[in-house]
């Protein structure tokens, strides 16, 4: 079992690894990730939010429901760990 | 744990004057300082995650310099729960608000309807309510965690 795991493991690595061989390069200004909607949001988040932080912006605004469940998830984490250990004196 | 508390019990290594005293100036220093992370999060790096860890940091110094009662003594254990709770209302409660105003989940042009006032000032405004509610909801789980996960749950004794 713990071969067969092992082989699982090194062939997913495998895979991923060669996968990574069509990323785009660093910084690469053509690339889909800073080509599709990052210029959009350079040009307009000051304007359609009057935040001059625009990680700010993005994270509350444009990608609020991101962070709405990043607070769940943190909250279900202490909710857990609350219920779980959590016990009175007696 | 009770053997560490037996060998260090009469002169505990973290039991120190110059510690206690360092922790007691800064504390209030600390949280303002998270606070302030958390309202500028506009105009500076920060907002309501770091904030919230940089207050709930603040009652987990308390604990490691004096014990876990001064720190449950500080932020009592009721009201870091209703804080929590109310963090996580207040956003989903504005996103859900928003909705029910007619308008999209989270689209805070909505609350216009309730205080009129410009799209992108509900933006700005929306962003600082929804960042405070993450702040709250961030402080208290951290603060619990370290009580429950230190003191194993009883908050008698703990580190």
């Amino acid at each position: 079992m713990k071969t067969f795991a092992l082989l699982a493991t090194l062939a997913t690595g495998i895979v991923l690894l060669y996968g990574t061989g069509d990323f785009a390069p660093w910084g690469d200004p053509a690339s889909p990730a800073s080509s599709h909607v990052s210029p959009g949001y350079i040009e307009e988040a000051v304007e359609e939010t009057h935040v001059p932080n625009l990680v700010t912006a993005i994270l509350g605004d444009y990608r609020g429901y991101d962070t709405m469940f990043e607070t769940v998830v943190i909250y279900c984490a202490g909710l857990a760990v609350v219920s779980v250990l959590r016990r009175s004196r007696s | 744990m009770k053997q560490l508390q037996e060998r260090f019990g009469q002169n505990p290594e973290g039991d120190n004057l110059i510690i206690r005293t360092a922790v007691r100036l800064l504390v209030p220093f600390i949280q303002l300082y998270g606070m302030y992370v958390i309202v500028h999060g506009h105009y500076s790096p920060g907002g309501g995650f770091q904030g919230g860890v940089v207050l709930g940091a603040s009652f987990i110094l308390l604990a490691l310099a004096y014990d876990l009662k001064t720190s449950l003594r500080h932020m009592s254990e009721g009201v870091n729960v209703v804080l929590g709770n109310v963090g996580v209302l207040i956003f989903v409660g504005i996103a859900v608000l928003c909705a029910l105003l007619g308008g999209l989940f989270l689209d805070y042009e909505a609350l216009a309807q309730i205080i009129p006032m410009a799209d992108e000032e509900w933006h700005s405004l929306g962003i600082f309510l929804v960042e405070l509610g993450v702040g709250l909801a961030v402080m208290s789980i951290m603060a619990s965690l370290f009580w429950d996960l230190a003191s194993g749950g009883d908050m008698e004794e703990g580190l």
